[in-house]
C-alpha cells in the first residue's frame, strides 16, 4: 500500500492482520478477545483494517472489562464525521479506552445541546468533542473588513463556543474537547494575504488563537488538527472532492491520524499519557558503541551530520524533561563505562543528573524496565522505551505489551520527529509543578536508596525530614489542584472530576472545607501533592462528606494521608463539625486505598450494597485519635 | 491489472468494508443491490480504492457511476 503523509510510522507493522483478527474473533471469553483486539490496535493499520477492527470490537457490545475504561463520547460537528468514528474507537482502544460514540445530527450541535429531549441527552456523554468548520465565520466577513471588524466577528464566534462549552459541562458534567479550525482556504492575494486581516487564512489563524485562549480559561482541551495539517500538508487532511460529495472536512485517508490525535487528548484528560522516556544509549543517544569505540570513537556533536542528529535527539529529550517528562536510561553496557560518557564527553547535552533512573547492565531489558518503573514508583504503562535495536524492541513489546515502544527509523536524523509525532506525552495543561517533576522523580530514586539503607520504615521516614504546608485551596492552587483531581486514579476514593471553574466555585463556597497539601523533604519540594474537598450534607451542616480526596502516587507510603486527616479533623472541629462521612467507590486503579478509611479510624456504615460496589464510612470527630507521623508542619491553617 | 483483477479487488474491499464475505461483485452490480452499501460506505469504498491503487476519482465520475463496471472502467483508464 502506498504511504500517505498521515502514515503513523511509529507503530510497528503487523504481518498477518487477517490471521490475527480471525484468531481474536475465535476467542470466546470477551475479556480475552478484547485484549487480543487491543493488541492488534497497537499496530500500524490501513484504512480498511481500521474499519474491520472496529467492527470486531463493536460486535462485543458495550461491556465492562477489567483493564479497560468505558467512555461515552459525543461528537458534535458542522461537517460529516461519521467516517472518523472507527478510527477514534480503534485509537482509544490502543490506550485502553473502550468508547461508545454518539454522532450528533449534522450541523445541529446548538439544538442538540439545548434540547433536553435530544438523542444527545439520552446518550449522557462523559466527553464531548466539538468539530466545527470556520466556513460560517469566514463567509460573514467581507474581504475589506478592518481589524476591529474581524475581531468582532471572531469574538462573536468565540463567545458562542464559550456558551456551548459551558452548556455541555453544566448539562452533562462532561469533559469538553474543542477541535481547532482547519485552514482549508485558498490564497486570495498571494503573499500579501498575511497583511489583510480578513484574508481567510489570517482570519482562521486569529480565530484559532482567540479560541485557544478562551478554551484554556474554560478548562476545555484542544484537538489541534490545524497544527497537524501543517505537519502533514493540508492536502493530506482536506480533500475537496469529499467536501463537495459528503461535506467531509477531514478526508478518509486522514481518519486514522485524526482518531489517534483525538484519543491522545481523551487519554490525557484521564491521566493516561505516558510519564517517562526510557533511553537506550549506543546508536540511540550517540553513534557507535561505547564499549567498542571508546569515548573518542563514538559519534556525537558538531562536525558530523550523524553526530548532530544524535545531539538533536538529546536536546529533544532535555526539552521533554523541562516540561516534566521523566528521563531514564536502560542500556546493555558496563555501568561505569556508560556513566563515564555522561560525565566526560564534552558534547553530551544530557547530564547524569538529568536521568532519574540509570540502569546499564547485561540483564534482559524487559526486567530492567520493571526495575525502572519500581524505582520511580510509576506504572509500566507510563513508560516509553526508545531503542534503535529492532530485536530489543520486539523483545520488550513481547514481554511488556503495556510499554510503548516506537518503531524508531534507521536514520538518526528522524528520531526526533518519530518520537514527537507519536504523541506519547500529550498534555492538557502545563504548571510549575510539571516543570519540576522530573527532578522530583530523580529525588524519589534517591529516597529509594535511603529506604534501602534504612533499618526500618520508621527509620526511613524519619530520615526523610519531611514537612507539610497546607491551607484552603486558593486561587494560586487552582490549576495544579484541578490537574491533580483530574489525573489521579490511584489515591482517589471517589474518582470525581472537576474543572477549574467548578473547583473555584467549590473552594469559594463558605460551607465547604477545601484543603491542599505540599510536602517537602530533604531531597526535594514535592509541590502540591494532595487536595481534599469536604461538603456538608444539605440540612446537616454538622456533617461533612469527603467529596474528593486525591494524593499523588509520588508520595505514597509517607504517612501524608494520616497527617492530612489530622489537619482535616482539626479544621472541621474548629467549625463545629461533628462527623465525617466518606465513600470508597472501587475502580480498577484505586485498589491501593481500599483500606484507607478503616486505617484512619472510620467505621463502616452498613447498607444495602449499591451496584457500584461502593462502601460508606463514618467518623465521629470527637472519637478521632490524632495519628502520629514523621511530618512536621510549617504553616498554620488560616480559615 | 486486468478488469477482472480490479473487480476481484473491489469485491475484497467491499467485503472488508461491510464485514460480509457473501458479497461477490460483478460488472453489472448496482450499489443498491448490495445490502448496507449506503452513501457513507460508497465514499469509504471510493477512498479505499484510491488508497489501494494510488488513483484519484473526479467529482463528476463519482456521481455518474451507474454500476460497478463503470467504476472498473474508469479505474482501468486511470491506471493506464
Amino acid at each position: 500500500m502506498p504511504q500517505s503523509p498521515t502514515f503513523m510510522d511509529w507503530l510497528p507493522t503487523l504481518s498477518d492482520f487477517r490471521g490475527n483478527l480471525r484468531a481474536a474473533l475465535a476467542i470466546s471469553d470477551s475479556g480475552n478477545r478484547l485484549e487480543k483486539l487491543a493488541n492488534i490496535a497497537q499496530h500500524r493499520l490501513g484504512f480498511l483494517e481500521t474499519i474491520q477492527l472496529d467492527q470486531a470490537v463493536s460486535r462485543l457490545g458495550a461491556l465492562e472489562i477489567p483493564g479497560f475504561s468505558a467512555v461515552r463520547l459525543a461528537i458534535l460537528a458542522s461537517s460529516t464525521v461519521d467516517h472518523l468514528v472507527p478510527a477514534i474507537r480503534v485509537a482509544c482502544l490502543r490506550r485502553g479506552l473502550v468508547v461508545d460514540v454518539h454522532v450528533g445530527a449534522y450541523g445541529q450541535h446548538r439544538q442538540d445541546l439545548l434540547n433536553p429531549a435530544s438523542a444527545l441527552h439520552q446518550f449522557r456523554p462523559q466527553a464531548i468533542l466539538l468539530s466545527l468548520t470556520a466556513r460560517e465565520t469566514i463567509a460573514g466577513v467581507p474581504i475589506m473588513a478592518t481589524v476591529a471588524e474581524v475581531d468582532k466577528a471572531i469574538d462573536r464566534q468565540v463567545d458562542e463556543l464559550r456558551n456551548l462549552w459551558r452548556k455541555a459541562r453544566e448539562t452533562f458534567k462532561a469533559t469538553v474537547v474543542q477541535q481547532t479550525f482547519l485552514d482549508a482556504t485558498d490564497t486570495v492575494f498571494g503573499s500579501y494575504d498575511r497583511l489583510v486581516p480578513a484574508a481567510p487564512s489570517r482570519l482562521i489563524a486569529r480565530l484559532n488563537d482567540r479560541m485557544s485562549q478562551a478554551a484554556d480559561s474554560e478548562s476545555v482541551s484542544l484537538l489541534d488538527v490545524a497544527r497537524a495539517s501543517e505537519r502533514n500538508g493540508i492536502d493530506a487532511w482536506f480533500d475537496r472532492g469529499r467536501w463537495f460529495q459528503a461535506k467531509m472536512e477531514v478526508s478518509p485517508p486522514a481518519a486514522h491520524l485524526y482518531g489517534d490525535l483525538a484519543a491522545r487528548v481523551l487519554a490525557a484528560q484521564r491521566g493516561l499519557s505516558k510519564k517517562c522516556l526510557v533511553l537506550d544509549l549506543d546508536n540511540t543517544l550517540w553513534g557507535g558503541v561505547i564499549g567498542d569505540d571508546g569515548l573518542e570513537g563514538i559519534v556525537l556533536g558538531q562536525g558530523s551530520a550523524l553526530g548532530e542528529a544524535h545531539l538533536a535527539f538529546q536536546r529533544y529529550a532535555l526539552q521533554l524533561k523541562a516540561r516534566g517528562v521523566i528521563l531514564a536510561v536502560c542500556s546493555k553496557n558496563d555501568s561505569a563505562t556508560a556513566e563515564a560518557v555522561f560525565e566526560n564527553h564534552p558534547e553530551m547535552v544530557l547530564k547524569r543528573t538529568d536521568i532519574a533512573a540509570f540502569i546499564a547492565n547485561w540483564h534482559d531489558k524487559a526486567e530492567n524496565l520493571k526495575t525502572i518503573a519500581t524505582r520511580l514508583n510509576i506504572g509500566l504503562d507510563s513508560l516509553v522505551f526508545v531503542d534503535d535495536n529492532p530485536v530489543e524492541r520486539a523483545r520488550v513489546r513481547e514481554s511488556l505489551p503495556m510499554v510503548a515502544v516506537p518503531e524508531l527509523p534507521e536514520d538518526a536524523a528522524r528520531f526526533v520527529p518519530c518520537l514527537a509525532d507519536a504523541g506519547y506525552f500529550e498534555a492538557i495543561s502545563f504548571t510549575v509543578e510539571d516543570s519540576q517533576r522530573a527532578a522530583q522523580y530523580a529525588a524519589n530514586a534517591e529516597r529509594e536508596d535511603l529506604l534501602g539503607s534504612s533499618e526500618s520504615v520508621d527509620d526511613f521516614l524519619r530520615g526523610l525530614e519531611m514537612s507539610v504546608s497546607f491551607g484552603p485551596i486558593g486561587t494560586l492552587d487552582l490549576v495544579r489542584a484541578t490537574q491533580l483531581i483530574n489525573k489521579t486514579n490511584q489515591f482517589n476514593p471517589t474518582t470525581r472530576r472537576y474543572t477549574g471553574d467548578e473547583l473555584a466555585a467549590l473552594a469559594a463556597a463558605p460551607e465547604n472545607v477545601t484543603l491542599q497539601f505540599r510536602l517537602l523533604d530533604r531531597f526535594s519540594d514535592n509541590g502540591l501533592v494532595s487536595a481534599m474537598i469536604l461538603r456538608p450534607d444539605p440540612g446537616e451542616p454538622e456533617v461533612l462528606e469527603i467529596d474528593t480526596w486525591v494524593m499523588s502516587c509520588r508520595v505514597f507510603g509517607r504517612d501524608l494521608e494520616r497527617e492530612a486527616m489530622n489537619v482535616a479533623v482539626e479544621a472541621a472541629s474548629r467549625r463545629g463539625v461533628r462527623s465525617f462521612r466518606a465513600s470508597y467507590i472501587p475502580t480498577k486503579k484505586n485498589g491501593v486505598i481500599s483500606n484507607l478509611y478503616p486505617s484512619l479510624g472510620f467505621a463502616r456504615v452498613e447498607q444495602t450494597v449499591p451496584t457500584d460496589g461502593a462502601t460508606r464510612w463514618y467518623l465521629n470527630l470527637a472519637d478521632y485519635e490524632h495519628r502520629p507521623t514523621h511530618i512536621a508542619r510549617i504553616s498554620k491553617q488560616h480559615d | 491489472m486486468t478488469d477482472q483483477d480490479i473487480l476481484a479487488l473491489f469485491t475484497k474491499i467491499i467485503r472488508d468494508l461491510l464485514s460480509d464475505e457473501s458479497i461477490t461483485l460483478t460488472m453489472q452490480t448496482k450499489r443498491e443491490e448490495v445490502p448496507n452499501w449506503d452513501s457513507m460506505n460508497y465514499i469509504n469504498f471510493i477512498a479505499a480504492v484510491e488508497i489501494e491503487l494510488g488513483v484519484k476519482f473526479g467529482v463528476a465520475d463519482i456521481e455518474s457511476f451507474e454500476d460497478v463496471g463503470a467504476i472498473v472502467a474508469k479505474t482501468t483508464a486511470m491506471l493506464r
